[in-house]
């Protein structure tokens, strides 16, 4: 590899734009987005169904070409250069990767075979990643046996047989259960501890992208509307939500014109004997707040303070919230359709 | 690991390689579970235990005995059968997720259709040897040089055959309903106008032209010919033709349905 690849960004996109045309009508999946992923960086594509993410995605792996915009994936150009793009990426789709009257192990061996591992090399990998995975007792049994878990253990496996520098995961926790999701987060964590692979995936759990991606990238409409550690995110796109109680109705009155004035970008709002402020650094304006309320003579009797979500920084970005689009996965298959058409 | 220390970049991208290696990938589920296969072949036994006694006082089957006529039709069908149906595989390796794992890999493209039809060669010979065996104690005749040249022109066929039904299944984009609507109108006519179960010559007028519009006839006509261990140029060379513009034609369609994926 020369050193400009092994310099250069691992991913660099730019204005990447995809449109899909269906009944005489023209869809903009993706709309000039820009990404730019360094060497060793674990991000997630954030969004609802439909944003874009996973067409994102399926122009960066040389499943679909890009209506227009480039985007250089592992040192090479995925129009111009996709086998070269396809030798050096991993990639767990949103199915499962192994035929289901095939065995688990021959599969494992065959895709070692596809990505240029001689015959011995590609058995001592899948004997490797196998155990790794928790899959040494089930290499002989056919995957149409496997329970779901298993099975996206082995994608997990077929995805890395090669070694690869980069690896795309598409919403790969979806459908598994709580124990499972966990154990596929530190599959991936590990993953990029031992070996530095560069790890991009999407996926619209909340939870996940906050504790496993160092950055956070929100996609909504087919662009990138916020890029930052998911900490960042919240501090400038969320604020913290404070809940005051009061002994009355009356001293609830006045604590809303107090706390009004001392913190006067706050929002302010009162209901009963509640006080509802929504500010940012919330955590720790309260106790000073507290104090000056108990001083003058309005002390609550009660506080809660709520730090903010991705889903609260989703939510003031786009004016949606990330959690209703999660019933509908009408687009993805949408999208699968042309995707074998293009 | 991390920088391709695994891979060997001359080794990536290789056609005939890559076709080995889909090839191979097929052929595993039938080496781990050969049974699975054979159970899968018993149909054409059916036709022979129940339908073949039906042909005792038909006319026009030539001058040996009616399983003599009969048996290279059941060969035929028994795989017309398998190979328009292969591209069910391909179906559900799309719906499930398998067919984009293997896109995103380096295999070309052409080697994920090329290995795949070629697999269709097996149950050509598998199925022949099961039917042949199992008539080969009656009043057929076997003529093993033959047989062989038949089998060779059936598989040629049959890859054909196989790539459309690929090309089918990418054109349904993962409908199964599209695949088996197609499949069954299409696989119908071309059994039945190709005289596999009955003969033709007594048909009316309108019924001939038809089936001599059909490539499958010469190759049928051209497989009794040498199950019976005639050999008649004219007869071999329109089966021989036949099955070349099948297999040319289905290579053609399925190469460009399978690179269209690119």
């Amino acid at each position: 590899m020369s050193e400009l690849q092994s310099t250069s960004p691992m991913i660099e996109a730019r204005a990447l734009t995809r449109h899909f045309t269906s009944r005489k009508q023209t869809v903009e999946a993706v709309r000039g987005l820009d990404l730019t992923v360094e060497r060793g960086e674990l991000v997630a594509l954030l969004g609802p169904n439909g944003a874009g993410k996973s067409t994102t995605l399926r122009m960066l792996t040389t499943l679909i070409p890009p209506t227009s915009g480039t985007a250089t994936v592992a040192g090479y150009d995925v129009g111009r250069d996709p086998r070269e793009v396809r030798r050096r990426i991993g990639y767990i789709g949103q199915g499962n990767g192994a035929g289901h009257n095939q065995r688990a192990r021959d599969e494992l061996v065959s895709q070692g075979l596809a990505y240029g591992l001689d015959r011995n090399t590609a058995r001592d990998r899948a004997v490797e990643l196998a155990a790794s995975l928790g899959l040494a007792e089930l290499a002989d049994r056919k995957v149409s046996t496997l329970s779901g878990g298993q099975r996206r253990r082995l994608d997990i496996a077929m995805g890395l047989i090669h070694g690869p520098e980069l690896l795309f995961l598409d919403e790969p926790s979806t459908g598994l259960d709580p124990q499972n999701r966990a154990n596929l987060q530190e599959h991936v964590v590990a993953l990029r501890e031992r070996f530095g692979t560069t790890v991009v995936l999407t996926t619209h759990y909340l939870d996940e992208a906050d504790s496993l991606a160092e950055r956070v990238v929100v996609v909504d409409h087919g662009t990138v509307v916020a890029d930052d550690t998911p900490d960042r995110l919240k501090a400038v796109h969320a604020s913290d939500r404070v809940v005051l109680g009061f002994r009355d109705h009356a001293d609830a009155a006045c604590a809303v014109r107090r706390v009004a004035t001392a913190h006067p970008r706050a929002a302010v709002r009162h209901d009963g004997t509640h006080v509802y402020v929504e500010m940012g650094g919330g955590t720790f304006a309260v106790p000073a707040l507290l104090a000056d309320l108990a001083a003058t003579g309005t002390p609550t009797v009660s506080v809660e303070v709520a730090r903010p979500t991705l889903d609260d920084v989703f939510l003031n970005l786009t004016g949606r919230s990330l959690r209703e689009g999660t019933g509908t996965d009408q687009s993805t298959p949408s999208e699968t359709e042309e995707v074998v058409a293009a | 690991m991390s920088t391709l220390t695994l891979t060997r970049p001359e080794r990536v991208g290789h056609p005939l390689r890559d076709t080995a290696i889909v090839l191979g990938r097929e052929l595993k589920p039938v080496l781990r579970d050969p049974f699975s296969v054979v159970f899968s072949m018993i149909q054409p036994l059916f036709f022979l235990a129940l339908f073949a006694p039906l042909l005792s006082g038909v006319t026009g089957l030539g001058a040996g005995s009616s399983l003599q006529w009969f048996v290279p039709g059941i060969v035929v069908m028994s795989c017309l059968f398998g190979a328009s149906m292969t591209g069910s595989n391909l179906l559900m390796e799309m719906q499930t997720g398998s067919h984009e794992r293997t896109l995103v890999s380096p295999l070309s493209r052409s080697s994920l259709l090329l290995g795949r039809a070629l697999k269709e060669i097996v149950p050509v010979v598998v199925q022949a040897v099961i039917v042949v065996a199992v008539v080969a104690p009656t009043s057929f005749e076997v003529h093993p040089l033959g047989i062989l040249v038949g089998l060779l022109m059936l598989s040629v066929f049959c890859v054909g055959l196989g790539s459309l039904s690929y090309a089918l299944a990418l054109a349904a984009k993962g409908q199964d309903w599209i695949f088996w609507t197609v499949q069954q109108t299409f696989l119908f006519p071309v059994l039945l106008l190709a005289g596999m179960l009955l003969p033709i010559d007594g048909g009316p007028e309108w019924l001939r032209t038809l089936s001599k519009a059909n490539p499958l006839t010469y190759i049928v006509d051209a497989m009794r010919g040498l199950f019976a261990g005639t050999y008649d140029v004219g007869q071999l060379l329109a089966g021989t033709v036949a099955a070349l513009v099948v297999c040319a034609l289905g290579l053609a369609v399925g190469l460009r349905s399978m690179r269209a994926a690119d």
